[in-house]
């Protein structure tokens, strides 16, 4: 028996091209590459520049000698080592989770305004931060971090569970609304919450916004195998969600198992939609945003749109925090509110611009 | 719970159609007469109208109204001085004494009315959105209308807050006028940057989502740096609240719905042709943009004069339409009837959120989302992968 990847891949392929179309084939596949390196170029500065910029300024000079000093005490070490370099690494991790997750999460729901934060995930998780707080008396971002993990996780197997308990399985229309009303239902518990205890409110409405600062390195190692799983998960999902953008039929007729399929990538959303907003809080909009643009370069070939999608995420959610301090000096802009600013009107000049594309 | 009955009645009746074509997609050709008929489908004509008679589109309709009815009898009867179901009829009526004819016409039937428009208008409003847009996931809410009245009520509330001194009046006076601009200038705003060439639903679709966002995180940034009280007092205003209802607060709503809903009815005897995509309608002889326009100006009209009235009301846009889409078998959301619904639903709501814990008076917003959320869940478990919309 063949390998299904391969029925897929050559189902998925256009017949064999030459003269003109293959030029056009073959510079298609040269510009993705090329789009790839400029993102990951793009990427590096976001990091270098999220290093440099903040309440102070510092040089490159001193950026690199502080990263080859890890136990300076010069005042650019500690900065560097102590603030500037945690919420780098956590801003990229949670960046490129949420990103991949976007996009996963629009192939599966064929629903072009799906996110991981609107399809209920992150209320799931705001439900039981406020509930640590309400009804156990939690205060500090530790005690509080694993239950908005699995609040997250809860949530999207409510999800998943909906959406299999329906005759002939989890479609696309189910997914998104079974998320839509987890999201409404886990939302209106949380308020029933915070309307009764003020600690609560305080907590969450600083939580909800979504923030890298304050996470020490060792916080995001703890979550970032969750998210290397996720990635892996999303990685294999790739090549089975293109046969379902085909349609379900198509997708079974040429050997994709749909079940499995939708479970490994709900699997996937969960792990790195979970570990990014226990974290560092919903934060929304980065997956719509990277994946629309991913798409734009891209076209619809998952395998691209989910790479172009991570590094996206990662870049966008990095230049955010970095202006989120710059605009704000000496005070900051928490990163979720800087990221819808700067992201709203770069999605809507690109919806503007193009043409719509069906999922 | 007030759509339950409905339910019941839905699983009652037998599905089977005998004029649903068969697995090999051929309808069972029986008679042949002048006008074309499809067996088992009775037809209702009327000068260029034309319907297809089903029972079920007229009896759910029916089962809601009086769901709402009994809601909004139970909930006049609740409060401190509380009426039974036939004190309340009897005042209704005008045959009860002179306190419980005053409790029940100045104090309590505001809100059970406000209740009841507010939740027509935004069952509305989805419907027109979600026929338009083609998905499932419009709304109001996420178009960014919402988002809008939030922002010009919150700013009201964080701003007058702080200084103090014009906390009374423009708690009173300001926050509706603040609501209704807001939410009418994010529409606006979502209009001019999708309008190009015509107005394709999709578009409208995806700059709401980006105009949502950013007016969403506006909010949260109002909420940060508020004052911890007036954080939540925005907070209770954003759930949705019936407190404090009166006649002056339902004239709005209800002159909006009066111009509105026929008007919608109206405009939506398009709305079969708009469920296709573009090049179909225009095949078909719609005038697109024209049609979508003033469909969208409706929907927003209502969302707009319903959220100033009692803050935003969770979930009713997005969930109603799609409940009433399971329970009539429709192709596209049903508009009367999701009007109905959302009356229906609002009301509950406010009865639930009232009455479940004593003592304490949780805003509707809370229970619609707690009411409806899990009555669509169940719906999508037992409808299955029929419906596509």
């Amino acid at each position: 028996m063949v390998p299904v990847k391969e029925i897929v891949i050559e189902a998925l392929s256009a017949p064999p091209r030459t003269g003109k179309r293959r030029q056009v084939a073959v510079r298609r596949a040269h510009r993705r590459w090329t789009g790839l390196l400029i993102l990951v170029a793009t990427l590096l500065l976001a990091l270098l520049a999220s290093v440099a910029f903040g309440s102070k300024s510092l040089t490159p000079g001193e950026v690199w000698n502080a990263l080859g000093n890890p136990g300076g005490t010069a005042e650019a070490d500690v900065i560097v080592h102590a603030l500037r370099l945690p919420r780098t690494v956590l801003a990229l991790v949670a960046g490129v989770a949420l990103g991949v997750a976007g996009a996963l999460m629009q192939g599966h729901t064929r629903n072009p305004i799906a996110d991981p934060v609107i399809l209920g995930l992150s209320a799931g998780a705001g439900m039981w931060v406020v509930g640590a707080v309400f009804l156990l008396g939690v205060t500090d971002l530790y005690g509080y971090v694993w239950f908005a993990f699995l609040g997250a996780a809860m949530a999207a197997l409510l999800v998943h569970f909906v959406g299999s308990l329906t005759r002939g399985g989890a479609t696309p229309v189910t997914l998104a609304l079974a998320g839509a009303a987890s999201h409404a239902l886990f939302t209106a518990i949380t308020a029933g919450m915070v309307i009764f205890d003020r600690q609560a409110l305080d907590t969450y409405r600083f939580w909800t916004v979504g923030a890298v600062n304050g996470r020490p390195l060792e916080f995001t190692a703890q979550l970032l195998p969750f998210i290397v799983l996720g990635l892996l998960l999303a990685a294999y999902n790739a090549p089975g969600l293109n046969a379902l953008s085909l349609g379900e039929d198509v997708a079974r007729t040429l050997g994709v198992r749909v079940g499995a399929t939708r479970t490994v990538g709900m699997a996937a959303i969960t792990l790195l939609t979970g570990a990014a907003v226990a974290a560092c809080g919903p934060i929304g909009f980065v997956g719509l945003v990277a994946t629309h643009i991913a798409r734009h370069f891209t076209g619809p070939d998952y395998r691209w749109v989910l790479a172009y999608a991570g590094l996206l995420g990662g870049t966008l959610v990095l230049v955010a925090d970095v202006l989120g301090r710059v605009v704000a000096r000496p005070g900051e802009l928490q990163v979720g509110i800087m990221l819808a600013l700067i992201g709203a009107p770069v999605f809507i000049q690109l919806v503007r611009r193009r043409k719509p594309v069906r999922l | 719970m007030s759509p339950a009955p409905a339910a019941r009645e839905a699983a009652a009746e037998p599905p089977a159609e005998p004029g649903r074509p068969d697995a090999a997609g051929h309808r069972p050709v029986k008679e042949r007469s002048a006008v074309p008929r499809v067996p088992g489908r009775t037809p209702v004509r009327l000068g260029p109208l034309s319907a297809v008679w089903r029972p079920r589109t007229v009896l759910v309709p029916c089962a809601i109204a009086l769901a709402l009815c009994a809601a909004v009898v139970l909930n006049t009867g609740r409060g401190d001085f509380p009426l039974s179901p036939g004190d309340v009829l009897q005042a209704l009526l005008g045959t009860a004494d002179g306190v419980a004819e005053l409790v029940v016409w100045e104090l309590r039937l505001p809100r059970s009315v406000v209740g009841a428009l507010v939740g027509a208008s935004l069952g509305l409003a989805g419907a027109i959105l979600q026929g338009i847009a083609r998905n499932p996931l419009a709304s109001p809410d996420i178009l960014g209308i919402t988002a809008g009245a939030g922002v010009g009520a919150v700013s009201v509330i964080v701003f007058a807050g702080a200084n103090g001194a014009a906390g009374g009046l423009v708690g009173d006076v300001g926050i509706p006028t603040a609501a209704v601009t807001g939410g009418l200038a994010a529409a606006l705003l979502v209009y001019v940057l999708a309008v190009r060439q015509g107005i394709s639903g999709y578009r409208v679709l995806l700059v709401g989502v980006g105009v949502n966002a950013a007016l969403t995180s506006v909010l949260s940034w109002l909420l940060v740096k508020a004052d911890i009280v007036d954080a939540g007092r925005a907070l209770i205003w954003l759930n949705g609240s019936l407190n404090g209802t009166n006649w002056d607060i339902a004239a709005p709503a209800a002159w909006a719905l009066t111009l509105l809903l026929p008007a919608a009815l109206l405009l939506s005897l398009q709305f079969g042709a708009l469920a296709f995509d573009e090049d179909t309608a225009r095949g078909l002889g719609v005038r697109m943009t024209g049609a979508r326009a003033a469909l969208l100006l409706t929907a927003v009209l209502l969302t707009a004069v319903a959220t100033a009235a009692t803050g935003p009301i969770a979930f009713v846009a997005l969930a109603c339409p799609q409940l009433a889409l399971r329970l009539l078998r429709t192709g596209h959301p049903p508009l009367f009837a999701s009007a109905l619904l959302g009356a229906a639903v609002t009301v509950w709501a406010d009865f639930l959120g009232r009455t479940l814990i004593s003592g304490v008076e949780l805003p509707v917003g809370i229970f619609t989302a707690a009411l409806g959320a899990p009555y669509l869940l169940y719906l999508l478990v037992r409808s299955g992968k029929a419906r596509t919309s």
